[in-house]
């Protein structure tokens, strides 16, 4: 169609219209396919590489690299294990705290009307979004964690640790760095993404349904929780994978709170490690002998394909969830 | 009736608490370095470099200039890429490879940053066999360009359709179209896009932890280690020596100042952009 509009316009030196017009465009078309296409290979590039550095690792080790909680350079031995456990664990916390947080502010980004608060609130939140985690470690490091040991800690452990089961998580250490720590520093740090995600899909529930629902005589948690919860429910799991996923991936602030304790213990008061701390810390020391920076790539490999996963759902979730199927 | 009623407005007032537990840490946050990083900011802190251990004084210039080479050669090679993809996506792009690379541009949003710094670390420093201000800026190149992309993307989606279809009944060839009228329409827009991005590779640690190691002196070879106001935090943060935790949060006060004035920079430019075409 525009093809041909434009094949009309006047010739204004000798050169046939036609010929000299599609040159520009073809050169235009062109180069932006071809850095898209590099976009593609950057994403290709990254899997290959990292997939080519920690075949050694994932060869000799097989599936030890997984199971083993042995992590020693000196027998050439690596076991991911308590990295794998403390991934998990300080995620598995800052989701728990973060998820009710998050979905509240978006759900009250889209009731309250008044843009004097919306607006603030918003711009405050994503420049929450904004601060480097470098300054999210060092806040942690030497505010959050002090205040943290001082008195929740003591708290939970005189509290929910005596609980039969639950306590367990909250049997008290000496240690500085926990594992509790790093799972509140990371809540901070993914409230915004969750909350944004959220609010998208929450706006895009139509206003049938909550016009239904509150002429119907719902008050306003009811009309949230039977008309807008189900219908953004998909979207809102999609939002908590993006969370995940961020938080699998933090490095710096968590591996500044979390003690880099190689242990497997069940209370959050205790150190851990995490996978990305553990790249962060060892991979300059790492020697190019043995088998070291071939596991530490393996770990970086694991982590990408988990986050890439993750974000790929999130996005298929939140755009059916913005679509109104359920 | 009634315990319906209080249900609604509990459940509201719960809203409420959710909005300022998450409003609360920023507070802090700014506090805290405001607080503890005012002490450590003088004008040695600008032009000095790193001290000894345990002597007291000295200052970052060395990682600011560092943090300077490396964000600026990652924004010179990211800001045309990500600007191409996005006028690819928004202009030309249709069908299946349109998808695909906006589902690519959208999922390596959430590459991990560490695993940016480990791939260029295989790809470049071991190929190069040295540590470099370059390896460091294209390892934020990765977390750059699809940032660049997505927020130059939907800002060229704001230009009205009536500029493009007016541009090409009056002859304009496409290329013309999109060099001399959608992108200088959507010129604030991309500058915000930009600006995001900017802010975003001064922040970052982890992947310049891995390519451009760390460097206690001035440098300006783009292919020698070089230092960066996060790693020297970072560095400090974790030391015993207070001298030195001092200048990791006079380090912080200066690099939350940029961040904030450029992401609140970016904020206002793009709700004047959106004024303006909204």
């Amino acid at each position: 169609m525009e093809e041909r509009s434009t094949t009309r316009s006047v010739s204004d030196a000798g050169v046939p219209v036609r010929r000299r017009l599609r040159i520009g465009d073809l050169t235009l078309r062109g180069g932006t396919v071809a850095v898209s296409l590099g976009l593609v290979v950057l994403l290709a590039g990254l899997l290959v590489v990292l997939a080519t550095g920690a075949a050694p690792a994932l060869s000799q080790l097989g599936l030890s690299f997984f199971t083993s909680r042995q992590w020693d350079p000196v027998t050439n031995h690596f076991g991911a294990l308590p990295y794998i456990y403390g991934t998990l664990v300080t995620s598995t916390v800052a989701l728990v705290l973060a998820l009710p947080v998050s979905i509240g502010l978006a759900l009250l980004l889209n009731e309250v009307r008044s843009k004097w608060v919306r607006n603030p609130l918003t711009v405050l939140v994503d420049l929450l979004a904004a601060i480097p985690s470098v300054v999210y470690g060092l806040w942690g490091l030497f505010v959050l964690a002090p205040a943290l040991n001082t008195y929740l800690a003591p708290f939970l452990a005189r509290t929910l640790g005596k609980l039969p089961v639950l306590g367990a998580l909250f049997v008290p250490t000496p240690a500085v760095g926990n594992m509790l720590n790093a799972g509140v520093i990371l809540a901070v740090m993914i409230v915004p993404i969750i909350t944004a995600v959220t609010r998208e899909v929450i706006a895009t529930v139509p206003a049938d349904l909550r016009e239904a629902s509150l002429a119907l005589g719902a008050t306003r948690f009811e009309s949230i929780r039977m008309a807008v919860l189900p219908y953004a429910r998909s979207g809102i799991v999609g939002a908590t994978m993006l969370g995940l996923g961020r938080a699998l991936g933090e490095t710096i602030a968590v591996s500044m709170v979390i003690g880099n304790g190689l242990g497997i213990s069940a209370s959050l008061l205790a150190p851990g490690y995490t996978i990305p701390a553990v790249i962060a810390n060892e991979f300059r020391e790492a020697t190019s002998t043995g088998l070291q920076h071939s596991a530490l790539l393996a770990l970086a490999l694991v982590l990408v394909v988990i986050a890439l996963v993750l974000a790929g759902a999130s996005r298929l979730l939140v755009r059916r969830s913005e679509r109104g199927f359920r | 009736m009634t315990a319906r009623k209080a249900a609604s407005t509990l459940f509201m007032g719960a809203l409420w608490v959710a909005g300022l537990v998450a409003v609360i840490p920023l507070v802090l946050i700014v506090y805290y370095v405001l607080l503890k990083g005012l002490p450590a900011v003088h004008v040695g802190f600008f032009t000095q470099t790193a001290p000894p251990p345990g002597v007291p004084g000295g200052g970052m210039s060395q990682a600011m200039w560092g943090t300077g080479l490396i964000v600026g050669m990652a924004t010179l090679i990211s800001v045309p890429l990500g600007v191409l993809t996005a006028v690819y996506l928004s202009e030309f792009g249709r069908g299946r490879l349109a998808v695909g690379v906006r589902f690519v541009a959208e999922i390596l949003l959430s590459t991990p940053s560490i695993v940016a710094g480990a791939f260029i670390w295989a790809l470049v420093v071991v190929a190069m066999h040295s540590f470099s201000a370059l390896a460091g800026a294209i390892a934020l190149t990765v977390l750059m360009w699809p940032i660049i992309t997505r927020a130059t993307e939907e800002t060229l989606r704001l230009v009205p359709d009536e500029l493009r279809e007016a541009a090409l009944a009056l002859g304009v060839p496409r290329w013309k179209m999109v060099l001399r009228i959608v992108i200088p329409t959507a010129g604030s827009g991309i500058l915000t896009a930009v600006m995001l991005a900017v802010a975003r590779g001064f922040g970052e640690t982890a992947p310049i932890l891995l390519t451009s190691l760390r460097n206690d002196f001035l440098n300006t070879n783009p292919l020698q280690p070089t230092d960066a106001v996060p790693l020297r935090i970072y560095n400090y943060a974790q030391s015993a020596f207070p001298a030195w935790q001092t200048l990791a949060w006079g380090g912080a006060i200066t690099l939350l100042g940029a961040v904030l004035v450029l992401s609140i920079g970016a904020r206002l430019l793009s709700d004047r952009q959106q004024r303006r075409l909204g």
